[in-house]
C-alpha cells in the first residue's frame, strides 16, 4: 500500500525519540546519571543502548578503550631529584621499522670518545605524516614510545614533535593504559632482577 | 564441491608442445606460454579445461633478467586452485602481448593498468588507455628502473632517518620541489595538455549508435570526480540519448596513491598498515589477504586462536560493510541519511570492539605474520557474542521489515537487471554480485582459505541477478557471518595468538604467492614476489572493487541514467582499492 | 551611531572608543552567525572521508554544531573540509572547487594525507599536502582523525573564526579581493603548478637526470 512504507519508518523515528525519554525518566528514577557520566556513556555504547546514542562531545566524551592508538610519545620516568629520564635509548628500531619513515632520530655521540651514547640528542616525529600504525610502540625494546590517547591535537599549522614536545612521563602512560603499563612494568622488573642476579653471579664467580 | 585440482594435474605442455614450457624457477609454479600462441592457449585453458573465471592479470619487470612478464591467473568457478600462465617478452619498447580482451572481458582494465604502470602494451585491446594516470604522465611509473620524485632509496628503512636523523620534509628535496618530476628541458608555457580528447574519443567509439527512427542527439554527461553518489572519486562520463545511457566510461584514478610502487619499497611488515587502507571500510580483511599471502610464502603455520580471532574479525568486518552497502544504498536511491545513520549506529558498535581490540576504529593493522598482535580479553570477547546474538540479528531484522517491502525501494530494484551469472563470470566478477546472479561461488568454500571449512554455514546465493537480489544477498550474507561468528566464538581455544615471535623483518624466501581471500566485496587477492631480500620485488593487489567495475559499461549500456547511481551502488566499490 | 564609519577600513580606535565597542559586539555576533553555520563542502577523497561521514551519525552529530548540512555545491559552502589523500589527479577539481566557493571560505586539512601528503607522500600521484596550493587554517593530525579528533578540530576553526574581525577580514578589503583564487594546476608529463612555471623551466634546464634530487 503506498503511504505505509513512510507509516513504517516515521515510526522507527518516534520510537527513538520516545525511547529517549523513556530512558531518561528510568535513569532518574533509578537515580542515575545517564549524561555526563561515565555509566551513561558505557551503557550509549553497548548493547542495549536504546533511544539517543549521541555522545556529546566535548561535553561528554567516549571512553577510549585502553589499546586505543592515536599518535606516538615518548615516555621518560621522573627520577627522585625531578630530572626526566628518558627511557629511549635511540637504537633505531621504531625508526627502521616505521612504514612512512616519519621518525627522525639524532643519536647523541660522546664528546670526548665519540661513541654513540644511549639518549637521543633529538626526536622528531612528522605528526602529519605518521600513519598511527603502531609499529613503533609495538616493538620498541625499551618500552619508550607509546601510542598517546590524546586525539586534540589539531593545530594551525604542521605539527611535527620534537622530543621536549613527545615526551610525556611515565605516570600519564600508567594513566591511560594501566593494564599495558602494569604489565611491562612487572616484566622489566623481572628482567632486571635477572640482569642483577647474573651480574652478582659474575661477580662471585671468579672469586670463587 | 569439485575435488580440488592441482595445476599440475593439468598437462599445458602435453596439450601444446613447444608453446608451452613449465616455470621451473624455485618457488614459482605454472606455465610460459609463447607470446605467438597465447591466445590459443588461452582459449583451450577455458574452454577445455574449465578455468573459465580469470582473476588477476598483472606484470613483473624482470629489470636484472631484461624481461618483462605477464601472469595470469585463472580459476574454475566450481572451485579448486587455479592455474597460473605467463608470457615473457624481451624488455625493450615497444613491449607487446596479445590482449586477453577477447577471451576473457574481465581482463580489460588489468590490461590498461599494466600498461599505464608497466608499459606493457596488449595488442588487440580494444581501448588501451592509461587508467590510473592521466593520458600524457611522463613514464610507466611500476617499472623498476623509474623513479618518483620523491625517492629516497630503492627501499625502506632510509638511512637518513637513524642515526642522524634531522628532520627535514621531502618536498624540499626535489629540485621542483612539492613532489614533481619533469623530463629534462620541459618548458611548461608551451607545454598542451591533450588529456581529455582521448577519453572521448574512446567514448564516442564505444558508444550505441541509435537505431533508425527518430533522429536524436547526444549529449555527453560527466559525473564526478566530486559525485555525492559515486562512492568516492570516481568520474563517469556518459553519453546519453534521451535517458537512455548509449555509452559510458568511468575515469578513475583519483584516488590513485601508488600502492604498489609503496609496497614494494615497504619491508612486508611494513605493508601490513598500509593494506588497511585499501578497501577502508574492511581492515581486517585486508590485512587478512596479505598476511595470509606472505605465510603462504614463507610457509609458516598460523596460531590456532589466532585462526578463530581473525576469522572473526573478518567476518565482523563483512557485517559492517554490508551495513553500510544497505544504508549508503539507500542514499542513492534518495532516502538521504535516515537508514545510513541507522546502519552506522550498528557499525560504531562493531567499530568500538575494534577499536578495543587492535587500538583503531578503522585502519585496525591487526594481523601479524603468523597470528595476530594481541590477545582478545574474555570480556570482549563477550561483548562480540552479545553483538552478535542479540543486537545485530534483530537489527538486521528490523532492517528488513522496515525497508524490503517499501514501496520505492521495490519499485527502483526489483527486475532491473544488472548482470547474469554468464556475463558475470566473464567478466570476472566475484563476491556477492557474481552469487546474486546465480554462482554459489565465494572463496570460503571454493578455495578455503583460514579455517572455513570447519564452520557449517551456507554460502548465500539468489538467482534472479537483478538488483533486489542484490541487495537482499547482503542481508543473506549478514545472516551466515553472524552463523559463523558464533560458531568461532564457541569453538575458540585458548592459547597463544602468534606462531613466530614478534620480529619486525621477517625472512621470506624467493619465490611468488598469489593468496586470495573473499573479502566483502570480492575476491581480494595479493600477489607477492619475494627474491629472498626484506622487501618484496613485487606487490600486486587484485582489489575487487576494480575488476568488479570492469562490467560497469556493459551493465549500464541501455539502462536508464536515474538508474546507474543505483548499478553503481550495487557493485559495492570503494576508491580506495580500485584506485590503491 | 556612524553606521558608515563601521564599514571603514582604516579607522582610527584610540580616537573613538565607543565604537571600538560598537565594532567587537558587531564582531562578536557576526562571528557567532558563522561559527554556528559552517556549511562543509559535501566532498570526500579518501578513508578519512568515512570518518567525516561518521561524525556526521548519530554518535558525534556535527549537526549540534551546525555543520551537518553538506552542500553539494561549492556556491553553498563555506568550509572545505579536505578529507583524504589529495591526488595530482584530483588536485584541479579541487582547486576549481575551492574558486567556486564564496567567501567567507575556510580549508580545514583533516589527515596527514590532506595535511603533508601522509603516509602516501612518497607516491608519484600524492600531493604532498593540499596547503601547497589552498590556505590551509587548520591541520588535523591523524590517520584517520576520529569522528572526535575531527570535532575537536572543527572547534579550533570555531575558534580561529572567533577571532576574526570584520575590519581585517580578506573579503572586505578591496585590496585583497580575490587574494584566494587560486589558478588551476595542469596535468602535465607530471603536475604544473601555473605559478611557478619560471621555476621549473629554469630547473629543467639545468637538470642533468631526472632523479639528480
Ligand atoms: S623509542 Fe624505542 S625503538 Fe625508538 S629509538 Fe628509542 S628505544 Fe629505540
Ligand atoms: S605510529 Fe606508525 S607511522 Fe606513526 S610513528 Fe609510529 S611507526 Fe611511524
Ligand atoms: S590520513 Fe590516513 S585515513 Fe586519512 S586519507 Fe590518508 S591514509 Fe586515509
Amino acid at each position: 500500500m503506498y503511504g505505509k512504507g513512510i507509516l513504517k519508518s516515521l515510526k522507527v523515528t518516534w520510537d527513538r525519540f520516545w525511547d529517549t525519554y523513556t530512558e531518561d525518566i528510568s535513569w532518574w528514577l533509578r537515580g542515575k546519571k545517564r549524561y555526563n557520566s561515565a555509566e551513561g556513556i558505557a551503557h550509549r555504547s553497548s548493547k542495549d543502548t536504546r533511544g539517543i546514542f549521541t555522545v556529546q562531545y566535548p561535553e561528554e566524551q567516549l571512553l577510549l578503550a585502553e589499546e586505543m592508538r592515536y599518535v606516538p610519545f615518548l615516555v621518560y620516568d621522573e627520577a627522585a631529584d625531578g630530572k626526566k629520564e628518558v627511557r629511549c635509548t635511540s637504537c633505531g628500531i621504531c625508526a627502521k621499522v616505521c612504514p612512512p619513515q616519519c621518525i627522525w632520530i639524532v643519536r647523541t655521540n660522546d664528546p670526548v670518545t665519540n661513541r654513540p651514547v644511549p639518549v637521543p640528542t633529538d626526536f622528531y616525529i612528522d605528526m602529519d605524516i605518521c600513519m598511527n600504525c603502531g609499529f613503533c610502540a609495538e616493538y620498541c625494546p625499551f618500552d619508550a614510545i607509546k601510542m598517546d590517547h590524546d586525539f586534540d591535537i589539531a593545530a594551525y599549522e604542521r605539527s611535527v614533535y620534537n622530543l621536549e614536545k613527545l615526551l610525556k612521563p611515565a605516570s600519564y602512560y600508567a594513566g591511560i593504559r594501566p593494564e599495558n603499563a602494569a604489565r611491562e612494568d612487572e616484566a622489566r622488573r623481572v628482567k632486571e632482577a635477572a640482569k642483577a642476579a647474573k651480574a652478582e653471579a659474575a661477580a662471585t664467580t671468579p672469586a670463587a | 564441491m569439485a575435488a580440488p585440482a592441482s595445476t599440475q594435474t593439468v598437462d599445458l605442455i602435453a596439450r601444446f608442445p613447444g608453446m608451452v614450457t613449465a616455470d621451473t624457477r624455485p618457488g614459482f609454479t605454472g606455465f610460459i606460454v609463447n607470446k605467438e600462441n597465447l591466445l590459443e592457449v588461452a582459449v583451450a585453458i577455458r574452454d577445455e579445461f574449465g578455468y573459465d573465471l580469470l582473476t588477476a592479470v598483472t606484470g613483473v619487470d624482470y629489470l636484472a633478467e631484461n624481461k618483462m612478464e605477464v601472469v595470469y591467473h585463472a580459476f574454475k568457478t566450481t572451485g579448486g586452485a587455479g592455474l597460473i600462465f605467463r608470457v615473457q617478452v624481451e624488455r625493450v619498447d615497444p613491449i607487446e602481448v596479445p590482449s586477453l580482451t577477447g577471451i576473457w572481458p574481465g581482463a580489460d582494465f588489468q590490461e590498461r593498468e599494466a600498461w599505464d604502470l608497466l608499459g606493457i602494451k596488449f595488442t588487440g585491446h580494444p581501448d588501451l588507455r592509461r587508467i590510473l594516470m592521466w593520458e600524457g604522465y611522463e613514464g610507466h611509473p611500476l617499472r623498476k628502473d623509474w623513479k618518483e620524485a620523491f625517492y629516497e632509496e630503492e627501499v625502506k628503512p632510509f638511512k637518513s632517518r637513524w642515526p642522524d636523523g634531522q628532520h627535514i620534509y621531502s618536498e624540499f628535496k626535489n629540485p621542483f620541489r612539492d613532489n614533481l618530476n619533469f623530463p629534462k628541458d620541459f618548458d611548461p608555457e608551451k607545454y598542451e595538455p591533450e588529456n581529455e580528447k582521448d577519453l572521448y574519443a574512446s567514448l564516442e567509439n564505444h558508444t550505441l549508435k541509435g537505431e533508425g527512427g527518430l533522429k536524436t542527439d547526444q549529449i555527453v554527461v560527466n559525473m564526478g570526480p566530486h559525485h555525492p553518489s559515486t562512492h568516492g572519486v570516481l568520474r563517469v562520463a556518459v553519453t546519453l540519448e534521451g535517458e537512455t545511457i548509449m555509452g559510458l566510461k568511468p575515469v578513475m584514478g583519483y584516488l590513485h596513491r601508488n600502492h604498489d610502487k609503496i609496497g614494494e619499497r615497504n619491508t612486508y611488515l611494513q605493508t601490513i598498515p598500509y593494506t588497511d587502507r585499501l578497501d577502508y571500510f574492511n581492515s581486517m580483511s585486508n590485512n587478512f589477504g596479505y598476511v595470509t599471502t606472505v605465510e603462504k610464502l614463507m610457509n609458516i603455520p598460523v596460531a590456532e586462536r589466532a585462526e578463530y580471532i581473525r576469522v572473526i574479525m573478518a567476518e565482523l568486518s563483512r557485517i559492517q560493510n554490508h551495513l553500510i552497502f544497505i544504508g549508503m544504498l539507500m542514499n542513492d536511491l534518495g532516502t538521504m541519511y535516515t537508514p545510513s545513520l541507522y546502519v552506522f549506529e550498528e557499525r560504531e558498535l562493531i567499530l568500538d570492539i575494534f577499536e578495543a581490540v587492535s587500538g583503531a576504529r578503522m585502519m585496525c593493522n591487526y594481523y601479524r605474520f603468523g597470528g595476530v598482535v594481541r590477545d582478545i580479553p574474555d570480556d570482549i570477547l563477550q561483548r562480540i557474542k552479545d553483538l552478535v546474538v542479540e543486537r545485530i540479528p534483530a537489527k538486521t531484522d528490523e532492517m528488513e521489515r522496515f525497508l524490503n517491502d517499501n514501496e520505492i525501494l521495490v519499485g527502483r530494484l526489483k527486475g532491473v537487471h544488472l548482470i547474469n551469472a554468464e556475463d558475470a563470470i566473464k567478466y570476472s566478477i566475484t563476491g556477492p554480485v557474481l552469487r546474486a546472479a546465480g554462482v554459489p561461488y565465494d572463496l570460503r568454500r571454493a578455495d578455503p582459505y583460514s579455517i572455513y571449512d570447519r564452520f557449517d554455514f551456507d554460502v548465500a546465493v539468489r538467482y534472479n541477478g537483478d538488483m533486489m537480489d542484490n541487495y537482499l544477498i547482503r542481508f543473506d550474507e549478514i545472516r551466515q557471518s553472524l552463523r559463523i561468528i558464533e560458531q568461532a566464538l564457541k569453538q575458540i581455544p585458548q592459547g597463544p595468538i602468534n606462531s613466530q615471535k614478534p620480529a619486525y623483518q621477517v625472512r621470506v624466501p624467493a619465490g611468488e604467492a598469489y593468496g586470495r581471500i573473499e573479502s566483502p566485496k570480492g575476491e581480494l587477492a595479493f600477489y607477492v614476489v619475494s627474491n629472498g631480500k626484506p622487501n618484496p620485488y613485487r606487490y600486486h593487489v587484485r582489489p575487487a572493487s576494480f575488476v568488479n567495475l570492469t562490467a560497469i559499461e556493459h551493465i549500464c549500456r541501455g539502462a536508464k541514467i536515474q538508474d546507474f547511481v543505483a548499478l553503481l551502488a550495487m557493485l559495492d566499490i570503494v576508491m580506495g582499492e580500485l584506485d590503491r | 551611531m556612524e553606521n558608515e564609519k563601521l564599514s571603514l577600513p582604516n579607522y582610527n580606535i584610540p580616537e573613538d572608543i565607543q565604537n571600538v565597542v560598537a565594532i567587537t559586539t558587531l564582531d562578536r555576533l557576526y562571528n557567532w552567525g558563522r561559527r554556528s553555520s559552517v556549511w562543509p563542502l559535501m566532498f570526500g577523497l579518501a578513508c578519512c572521508a568515512i570518518e567525516m561521514i561518521a561524525a556526521q551519525t548519530a554518535r558525534y552529530d556535527m549537526a549540534r554544531f551546525g555543520m551537518e548540512v553538506m552542500r553539494p555545491t561549492p556556491r553553498q559552502a563555506d568550509m572545505m573540509l579536505v578529507s583524504g589523500t589529495v591526488t595530482k589527479k584530483m588536485l584541479p577539481a579541487i582547486i576549481r572547487l575551492y574558486n567556486q566557493m564564496p567567501e567567507p571560505k575556510y580549508v580545514v586539512a583533516m589527515g596527514a594525507c590532506a595535511s603533508s601528503g601522509g603516509p602516501f607522500k612518497e607516491g608519484y600521484n600524492v600531493v604532498a599536502g593540499i596547503d601547497k596550493f589552498l590556505p590551509v587554517d587548520v591541520y588535523i593530525p591523524g590517520c584517520p582523525p576520529t569522528p572526535q579528533a575531527l570535532i575537536a578540530g572543527m572547534i579550533k576553526l570555531q575558534e580561529k573564526i572567533d577571532k576574526q574581525s570584520i575590519k581585517t577580514v580578506r573579503w572586505y578589503d578591496k585590496n585583497k579581493a580575490d587574494s584566494n583564487y587560486v589558478p588551476m594546476p595542469i596535468l602535465g608529463p607530471d603536475l604544473i603548478d601555473v605559478r611557478r612555471n619560471a621555476e621549473y623551466k629554469k630547473a629543467a634546464a639545468t637538470q642533468t637526470t631526472q632523479e639528480s634530487a
